[in-house]
């Protein structure tokens, strides 16, 4: 048995662009570059960052939704990069993915039967009572009733919705998910909602799981382990207490400075971070934040910093924060 | 001190069959001069229709049933913008007021240049405007809003700029002839984190140089805090809360306030669950006869499931929907 249930080893993802008269391929998109992390056996393991950084392309990479460029992704010691896709199909039933927005990832023309037992009928061969059994515990756990299975989605609001959609990737009993934004398109006062439910059911399975998301608070709540984003690298990666408490590198501490407060008499005497995120097929050269950092140095602008154990997390920078 | 825009009992509603439903009932606001009112509410609230109604902008079949509004307009005096001919109007819209849409990648043309378009809305208000003069406009608002190479951008089009930089432009053209009032649906929901800071920060700056009066309509508690002076909180067509800001945060009255306000603060604590209200937004028009938070209310009695509570004052200038204070101040 491994200590780690999943190892990311130097993910690369790139995407190529085409251009010219014969849409001839010019260049690459470096949307992944790099990426390595472990996660162990029931832990949350959040990515966080702006737009553009990386983050749900490294989810969907995992999973083989999109296919690696090179790396190796190792699932409970299978290098998941050298399967073939009949083989990758097979495993989906250990690894599943929740999609961001319920509205689109839900086929309007199924209802709520049709969608819960569809997994299991690709995966498992089961009776006609077991597949009932099945459903009818998972409804009951997203807190659904039995006289709800002939709805179909445009009946539900957003919120239960998404609940749908957790339970259509929960139902295969996975031991791993990729969860990608799962709470950015619900209102306000039902985020909470749906993320108390996924904390709950991923005690109560024992998931492990990867979180994506851009929300800071939504992270800090969630996650144990967290990694911080930048234009397709991972810039600080630790335990998300520490992090939260003393972010080391600039852009983990500009990321967090930039989440409005709460309190308007402590409407902080912060400096906006200037600059935008670059281009990810033009990116600048040396380490990606060094045109928006104010600690830049020559050595950043010319030689990429790794990232490196330093104390209790990884940091890429040469000049990070004092701890 | 004098208020630039008076909404009263503004009611819009929208035909089902045969009959009229609301969707927005009765809200009274106030918007001071060179101050920031933000209304702050989920989807389906009515926060987006109050603005687009003020414009005369309500999409089809969406109409005003009810109410006035009187703006202090320096063209034609006080004014009702609900009932104002189209012809006035337009010499209103985007000249004394201007509005900033949410999301700043479809608001503009792509098949304009960003010179084009800022050349549009100067041209429509100030006809004799020489060509030089317009471009001096626009390359002095383009700076102003931290437009790194100005004369590059604005024969770009909008496709080879990025979001923060549109959002930017968008707020360079709806400044560019100086409004009195400034309405903002959501400039920033479609923005990262470090450029929403950027963006909000521009226009808390913009807000003081040009003496404008802002109203700041937004689903974000966070964005509130950091722009207004006076909150409005809708929930299901009308106000439920209304206070200046930090009275509102501090004192949160309303359930439905507290209750937000306690599942956002509960996120960056360290509990294992986080606070939820229960149940759901109830969708547009289907509102109960009663309260109509009481069905996800943790303190609803049974007077709750029978009337509607009223606005009421709780503290100087400070007003709640909901029956709980009413018997305090009774008793």
């Amino acid at each position: 048995m491994n200590e780690y249930l999943l190892d990311v080893r130097n993910l690369k993802t790139y995407f190529p662009v085409k251009g010219g008269l014969l849409r001839r391929i010019i260049g690459h998109v470096h949307a992944v570059e790099d990426v390595s992390f472990r996660l162990k056996e029931k832990q949350v393991f959040a990515l966080v960052g702006e737009s553009g950084c990386g983050k749900s392309t490294t989810g969907k990479s995992i999973l083989r939704l999109i296919d690696p460029t090179a790396g190796q992704v190792i699932f409970d010691g299978q290098d998941i990069t050298q399967l073939s896709q009949e083989e990758v199909r097979k495993k989906r039933r250990d690894m599943q993915f929740i999609f961001q927005n319920p509205y689109a990832s839900l086929n309007p023309r199924m209802n709520v039967w049709q969608l819960l037992s569809e997994p299991l009928k690709a995966h498992f061969s089961l009776s006609e009572s077991e597949l009932r059994d099945r459903v009818e515990s998972m409804l009951d756990k997203i807190g659904f009733t039995k006289d709800q299975l002939q709805r179909y989605p445009h009946q539900f609001s957003g919120g239960q919705k998404q609940r749908i959609s957790i339970a259509r990737a929960l139902i295969t009993q996975p031991r791993f998910v990729v969860a990608d934004e799962p709470v950015s398109a619900l209102d306000v006062s039902i985020q909470a909602q749906i993320l108390n439910l996924l904390v709950q059911l991923q005690q109560e399975m024992s998931l492990s799981m990867v979180f994506i998301s851009h929300d800071l608070n939504v992270v800090r709540f969630i996650s144990s382990q967290v990694a911080v984003m930048y234009l397709g690298s991972i810039m600080e990666m630790g335990a998300t207490k520490q992090i939260y408490a003393h972010p080391r590198h600039p852009y983990s501490k500009a990321l967090l400075g930039a989440v409005p407060s709460l309190d308007p008499a402590k409407k902080k005497k912060r400096k906006a971070l200037g600059g935008e995120v670059p281009n990810p097929a033009n990116p600048p050269t040396g380490c990606p934040f060094h045109p928006r950092c104010d600690r830049a140095s020559e050595l950043c602008r010319q030689q990429k910093p790794l990232l490196t154990q330093q104390g209790d997390r990884a940091l890429a920078c040469y000049h990070p924060l004092d701890n | 001190m004098g208020h630039l825009l008076e909404i009263s009992n503004l009611k819009i509603s929208t035909p089902r069959g045969k009959n009229l439903v609301p969707l927005l009932d009765k809200v009274s606001l106030n918007v001071p001069k060179g101050q920031c009112l933000g209304i702050v509410g989920e989807s389906g609230c009515g926060k987006s229709i109050t603005a687009t109604s003020l414009l005369q902008q309500l999409p089809y079949p969406l109409r005003v049933t009810e109410g006035t509004t009187a703006f202090d307009s320096f063209q034609h005096g006080k004014v009702d913008l609900l009932t104002l001919p189209s012809k006035k109007m337009r010499n209103i819209r985007g000249r004394e007021i201007a509005m900033i849409f949410q999301e700043p990648m479809t608001s503009l043309d792509p098949i304009f240049t960003i010179q084009q378009q800022m050349f549009e809305a100067l041209q429509f208000h100030f006809p004799r405007m020489s060509h030089k003069e317009m471009l001096d406009k626009c390359l002095s608002m383009l700076v102003k809003v931290n437009i790194p190479r100005p004369e590059q951008t604005l024969s770009s089009y909008p496709h080879q700029l990025s979001g923060g930089q549109l959002q930017r432009i968008m707020i360079a053209i709806a400044l560019m002839n100086d409004p009195r009032l400034l309405i903002a649906d959501e400039p920033t929901t479609a923005l990262d984190v470090t450029i929403q800071m950027q963006i909000l920060d521009l226009m808390n700056e913009l807000k003081e140089s040009n003496d404008a009066a802002v109203l700041m309509i937004t689903h974000d508690l966070g964005v509130i805090a950091e722009t207004s002076q006076h909150v409005a909180v809708f929930y299901a067509g009308h106000i439920v809360e209304e206070a200046p800001v930090m009275e509102l945060f501090h004192h949160p009255q309303h359930p439905y306030t507290k209750g937000l306000l306690k599942s956002i603060s509960s996120l960056s604590g360290d509990s294992n669950l986080l606070y939820a209200i229960p149940g759901i937004v109830p969708p547009g028009g289907s509102w109960d006869a009663h309260c109509r938070f009481a069905a996800r209310c943790e303190y609803a009695s049974e007077k709750c499931l029978k009337d509607v509570p009223a606005l009421t004052e709780v503290a100087s200038g400070h007003l709640c929907r909901c029956f709980l204070h009413r018997q305090e101040v009774e008793a």
